[in-house]
């Protein structure tokens, strides 16, 4: 299991019921039903990866954050996961207020546009950025709504949802040490993991 | 410690059998299937009592202390209930045979497997082919119409005669999911993990009109004899055969035909029972071979199937629509559901497009259910559940594997 899905489960209280979007091979639902007896499930849209988590016997289902989430009944789950999907999305905001009316929490990863080198490369060739995190051309990049953390801040204020915790993380998906200063994590933090509630 | 087992085989004791004779239609040798009877009967959604009810089925595997690992497998149109052992009639072996059995995903090592023949059958169970009580003649056209939910009823008595409580899995494709679906929504308390497979919550227009042409090819036999056919010694095996052979291209996909068959041609005119010489050969003595698989899937069907239960079973399909019984909201079928449900569509299916189990899916969803939803991606078309997928075989390995953690069975 990666180390930023490793913070995410930190942020699950045992026995709950989560939803994993984009839950890729399950082990993050795979984690969360072994040792934190969570009713975790997933949504997948990469086939192969459904057909590989039902395979191990996790509850996965084929689908997409934009268009699946309109059919669960709200508050159907104490926790909604949207792991480094929210810049791909096709319609962001509209799938955060999903997120949270299907779930009482959310907790959402994200890659920082804001990240220096990302601003650096931007200021100094003048072209489009490309870092590990950020690793395809504009032309074929799935990440069609990059945003930074202020931004997502900003987003969160206008929407009203509370922040119940926020922290930055590097590529490896460790823990950054920038949670003091908002500034600050948003020029070195590489990734940032938030939790939602409805204010 | 080994847990105590109790076997339950064909001849064991604790299973009272009754034996139905059916004939094989082109031979006319007695087949006898293993059955229970009902002399109480059952009362079918039409209002109509139907007793006795036979119910013919088979078992395979070893029904645990508990009672808790029984799973039933439903089976498609023109299935039966030989899912995992060499067919009574035709000789081959069982038709879900690569998926059913000792090692395989459906691991008879592991689980008690129980498969019956749908009421309407004629493969043992109640059908238009039984007897009708007080008259000594086959029920034939007069057969009550039954539904799916009806056929479920059936197996449900089967499966509490045999002191099952609780199944660990109901599993099935096509018309065989449609079950599934009704056993989920029926008796949620009673099933623990739902497979539906390459199937709906409705019969499409689309599928009601195929069903449609294949019994108008029935009737339009001359040997049909207004469904009394037997009376004169007859069976509208033309008809059958037509019926059979334009379903079967609904259960390919174009590719799978054109990889099978292509243009190819062959020189083997008219050697299929029902056509002459003359009707078989093409314009140079040849036909193609298309033609002559088809030829061959009707006439070896006609051997195994009534033609009267053809129309029973397609007209359950068609009436089939779990939504209509819960005023139109497909959700409210599984309202409260604690099942587990793995729903399964093939990619090149046509007959039951992914669409229409991505709307089970949903409906699921909405009911908050715990639903993995799998498209496997294969040019195979509907029949694919039934042959060589190894991503399908994979899938439902693990999924029963995971329910079997949840439910205990280690």
């Amino acid at each position: 299991m990666r180390l930023d899905q490793k913070l995410i489960a930190e942020m699950i209280e045992p026995g709950t019921r989560v939803l994993d979007i984009g839950s890729g091979d399950g082990s993050l639902i795979d984690y969360l039903f072994r040792t934190r007896n969570c009713d975790a499930r997933g949504i997948e849209l990469d086939m192969g990866e459904v057909t590989r988590s039902v395979a191990h016997g996790l509850p996965v289902m084929h689908g997409d954050a934009d268009s699946d989430l309109a059919h669960y009944p709200d508050g159907a789950f104490d926790y909604v996961v949207l792991q480094r999907t929210l810049q791909a999305v096709e319609k962001p905001r509209e799938v955060l207020r999903q997120m949270l009316r299907i779930g009482s929490s959310a907790i959402v990863s994200f890659p920082n546009f804001g990240h220096w080198q990302l601003r650096a490369q931007l200021l100094f060739r003048g072209r489009m950025p490309m870092t590990e995190t950020w690793g395809r051309p504009w032309y074929e990049t799935p990440n069609i709504h990059p945003c930074t953390i202020r931004d997502f801040f900003a987003l969160c204020a206008e929407e009203g949802y509370a922040i119940r915790q926020w922290l930055a993380i590097d590529e490896k998906g460790d823990r950054a040490p920038w949670r003091r200063s908002m500034q600050l994590a948003n020029l070195f933090g590489e990734q940032a993991l938030f939790l939602l509630t409805k204010a | 410690m080994t847990p105590r087992k109790v076997t339950m085989r064909p001849s064991c004791a604790m299973v009272r059998a009754e034996h139905d004779t059916s004939m094989d239609q082109t031979s006319s040798t007695p087949i006898t299937h293993q059955t229970e009877s009902f002399a109480e009967g059952i009362e079918l959604d039409c209002g109509t009592v139907l007793a006795p009810l036979e119910v013919a089925y088979r078992t395979y595997g070893t029904l645990n202390a508990a009672r808790s690992n029984a799973v039933l497998i439903c089976h498609a149109l023109t299935g039966d209930q030989y899912v995992a052992e060499q067919h009574p009639v035709t000789g081959k072996p069982g038709w879900w045979g690569r998926l059913v059995g000792p090692g395989l995903p459906v691991d008879t090592d592991r689980f008690f497997v129980i498969c019956c023949n749908v009421l309407g059958g004629c493969m043992g169970s109640t059908g238009p082919r039984s007897i009708r009580a007080g008259t000594g003649a086959p029920w034939g056209t007069d057969f009550p119409p039954v539904t799916l939910r009806d056929m479920v009823r059936a197996q449900s008595m089967l499966v509490s005669r045999l002191g099952i409580e609780r199944l660990f899995a109901v599993v099935g494709g096509s018309m065989g999911g449609m079950q599934v679906l009704s056993w989920a929504a029926t008796f949620p308390e009673r099933v623990f993990a739902a497979v539906p497979i390459a199937t709906a919550s409705f019969h499409s227009a689309q599928n009601i009109a195929f069903n449609e042409v294949s019994r108008q090819a029935i009737f339009a036999d001359p040997d049909w004899k207004g469904g009394r056919y037997w009376e004169e010694g007859r069976i509208p095996a033309r008809g059958l055969a037509v019926a059979r052979m334009m379903a079967h291209i609904t259960y390919l996909s174009e590719e799978a035909l054109t990889r099978k068959f292509g243009r190819k041609l062959r020189r083997e005119p008219g050697a299929v029972q029902g056509t002459g010489p003359a009707e078989g050969a093409g314009l140079f003595g040849e036909m193609f071979e298309v033609e002559s698989y088809l030829r061959h899937q009707g006439s070896s069907f006609v051997r195994r199937f009534d033609a009267n239960s053809y129309l029973t079973v397609t007209r359950a399909m068609d009436y089939f629509d779990l939504a209509a019984d819960h005023d139109g909201d497909l959700a409210a079928a599984f309202a409260g559901t604690r099942t587990r449900f793995c729903v399964v569509s093939f990619s090149s299916d046509w007959l039951f497009p992914t669409g229409q189990s991505r709307m089970v899916a949903r409906a699921l969803n909405r009911a908050a259910a715990n639903v993995s939803f799998v498209e496997i991606d294969t040019d195979k078309g509907h029949d694919a559940f039934l042959l060589d997928e190894p991503d399908f075989d994979r899938t439902i390995r693990g999924f029963l594997q995971g329910c079997a953690e949840h439910a205990g069975l280690g």
